[in-house]
């Protein structure tokens, strides 16, 4: 359960609309079921009323939106930032992504958000979801009521989660965290400690389930190219279709290269992955590696920072040393 | 109509494994999935597979043809070579139907030989659905999930697998398995339909209608201001078209050896933007031209050019899986108006 509820999100939204000092809302829109919301715009008081929720299922990061949106018009737009969100707004503003000016940022806490698919595993048919005091109850068309630990149902990026504090906001409802000592490199280090021949064992296992959806991609708040190298057939690296097993690998690895020393570590792209591939943990090794080469440093902790993949220091590690750990780890 | 008791279902996979390849429907770690089996495999439980059969026909990629390249000279060689007879087990009545969709592209005139070829030697083994899903809207496409096409059709009870050959194909399967098999009346299968109907009664979606859509509607919605909400939100990704089982489109590249060259195929997404590029550019510039493309296609042109089928069998995979929840139901919903409360 979330601590806010929805009903200071839509009044809230409603008085900036009402006193203008925005024109529309990106918000969260209902769906068929409980858990299927939709990010959308919302233009008035009655929109909001009927269509806006709140609650958890409302895992979509907003920031990336901005993008286009803030570009579809001069009026501002009211976005609402969870504090992972707000690490995302701030790397893409450093990237000079959108106009600031155009957007008014409501910081809203968040307990963590379910993964549907957590309790897919374990019940099927779900009719309606509802939580009381930890517990999340799963109605269901053929095994009745189903109940699980709320902490069960959080995915990776939540269960560890880095940062219960907003970076970026015009006005935070309710109150802020603190950045978190959070387990998320734990899943790193086993994969570390593997041999060679069984980390490649492992990502040839997850990354053959690839159908090149570029649902992760298209997702990542990180790739905001207006042109992708991977859609552009006159790039001649173009692939829609991987040439050999190899080639899944090739693309998921470029794009971590990519999006390193700017990845927020938002975990979008494992959550909208039809395939359940684990994505965030190629961006979890970059952020690690990262941190213990050049000091740590968290992207989109602030406007304007200069990733150490992009600055030079004389204290910068040498290449040579890299590649001995790396000839370690073979 | 024949059938064999639940415990000896590995018999049964056995024997058909003697004179096909069979694959089955089982668990994995993303969810239940078509793979081969070799005697371990245990059949899932699960309401459907995460991506549809449609692979065992079209698969997501492969090769046409090869050109080998010596000074001048550009050889052609032709790639293909005959389908061994393979067999499909579990097959939803939903995802059964898209194959007729798909014969409609590919088996009219130019005919794709490398499609027939698999289509011809293919045997359907389908399963009546004990338990469809809360994504599932199968009826509003007139298909009946509890008694499904297929060559040859099966219900699953408590206990038994009940068995029957519909087509010259699913005979000869069913001879090969006449041994272990043990005649039946359709009594229980009777009883199985009928809880499959009741239950399908219950399903959230059971009101969903294409009554507004179909034949002739182009002009009716093709300019509807709704697809720019509806559209909004999509990040251009292909997940939808990707698990679905009547999506077809398909890009032909050619692959640079060094020394010739390798002509495949493999699925495209009218949902991404260099989709059907030509010399003049995307046809289509903007996302919700692209989206309104994909529900169009499902919802009217196809039945606009096929007497009136839809080419969405309402198997909810994009229900399911689309990052930002949106999908055909809303679509339907939003545009079909009254017809869909």
């Amino acid at each position: 359960m979330q601590e806010i509820k929805r009903e200071v999100l839509v009044n809230k939204a409603k008085e900036l609309l009402s006193d203008g000092t925005v024109d529309r809302v990106l918000g969260w829109k209902r769906g068929e079921f409980d858990y299927d919301v939709t990010p959308g715009v919302f233009r008035s008081a009655e929109e909001l009323d009927s269509g806006f929720v709140w609650g958890d299922f409302c895992g979509a990061n907003f920031s990336k939106y901005l993008v286009k949106e803030t570009a579809k018009g001069e009026g501002r737009v009211l976005v609402f930032l969870k504090p992972c969100d707000t690490y995302s707004f701030n790397q893409l503003l450093t990237e000079h992504r959108f106009d600031r000016e155009k957007v008014y940022a409501l910081g809203v806490p968040c307990n963590g958000m379910l993964d549907i698919s957590r309790i897919k595993e374990s019940a099927e048919g779900i009719v309606s979801v509802c939580e009381e005091d930890g517990k999340v109850t799963a109605d269901t068309l053929y095994d009745g009521k189903k109940t699980f630990d709320r902490d069960a149902l959080l995915p990776d990026r939540c269960s560890n989660c880095k940062s219960k504090k907003h970076v970026a906001y015009d006005e935070l409802l309710g109150s802020d965290g603190e950045v978190l000592d959070s387990g998320r490199f734990d899943e790193v280090e086993k994969l570390e400690k593997m041999t060679a021949d069984e980390r490649f064992a492992f990502w040839q296992g997850e990354l053959s389930r690839c159908i090149r959806c570029n649902a992760c991609r298209d997702v990542c708040p990180a790739c905001t190219c207006e042109k992708c190298v991977f859609d552009n057939p006159d790039s001649g690296v173009e692939n829609k279709a991987a040439a050999d097993s190899f080639e899944e690998k090739m693309f998921h690895i470029i794009r971590a290269f990519h999006v390193a020393g700017r990845c927020t570590d938002c975990g979008e792209c494992s959550r909208v992955c039809p395939q359940h591939i684990p994505l965030h943990l190629l961006n979890r090794k970059f952020i690690k590696d990262i941190d213990e080469f050049y000091g740590e440093y968290q992207a989109g902790a602030e406007v304007g920072s200069r990733a150490p993949v992009v600055n030079y220091t004389t204290d910068d590690i040498e290449p040579s040393q890299a590649v001995e750990r790396g000839e370690q780890n073979a | 109509m024949r059938k064999i008791s639940l415990d000896r279902l590995d018999a049964l996979f056995a024997a058909i494994s003697k004179a096909y390849t069979l694959y089955i429907p089982t668990d994995t770690k993303a969810g239940a999935k078509f793979e081969k089996w070799h005697g371990e495999e245990r059949l899932s439980d699960a309401l459907n597979t995460v991506r549809s059969p449609k692979d065992f026909f079209f698969p997501q990629t492969e090769n046409l043809m090869d050109f080998k390249v010596e000074g001048k000279n550009i050889e052609v060689i032709d790639t293909r070579s005959e389908c061994g007879d393979f067999a499909v087990f579990g097959v939803r009545a939903c995802d059964v139907k898209s194959f007729d969709i798909l014969d409609r592209v590919f088996l009219s005139d130019p005919v794709d030989s490398y499609y027939k070829n698999r289509r011809e030697h293919g045997v359907i083994i389908s399963l009546a659905c004990t338990k469809p899903a809360e994504t599932c809207f199968c009826h509003t496409f007139g298909i009946d999930a509890a008694s499904p096409e297929g060559d040859v059709v099966c219900h699953k009870t408590e206990d038994a697998l009940y068995m029957e050959a519909r087509s010259e194909k699913g005979e000869k399967l069913m001879s090969a398995v006449s041994d272990i098999t043990e005649d039946a009346d359709s009594a229980a299968v009777d009883a199985q339909k009928k809880l499959i109907e009741d239950r399908l009664a219950k399903l959230p979606l059971a009101e969903l209608s294409a009554d507004a859509f179909g034949d002739g509607k182009t002009s009716e919605f093709f300019n509807a201001p709704e697809w720019s909400e509806l559209s909004e939100a999509c990040l251009g990704c292909g997940t939808c078209t990707f698990v679905c089982p009547t999506c077809q489109c398909y890009d032909i590249k050619d692959f640079n050896t060094g020394h010739g060259v390798k002509r495949f195929r493999c699925w495209d997404s009218c949902m991404y933007s260099d989709f059907t590029k030509m010399s003049a550019g995307q046809p289509r510039l903007t996302q919700l031209e692209r989206f309104r493309q994909r529900f169009m296609h499902k919802l009217v042109y196809y039945p606009t050019n096929n007497d009136g089928l839809f080419s969405c069998v309402g198997c909810g995979r994009c229900v399911a899986k689309c990052p930002i929840h949106m999908n055909i139901v809303k679509v339907m919903k939003k545009l079909g108006g009254s017809k869909n409360g």
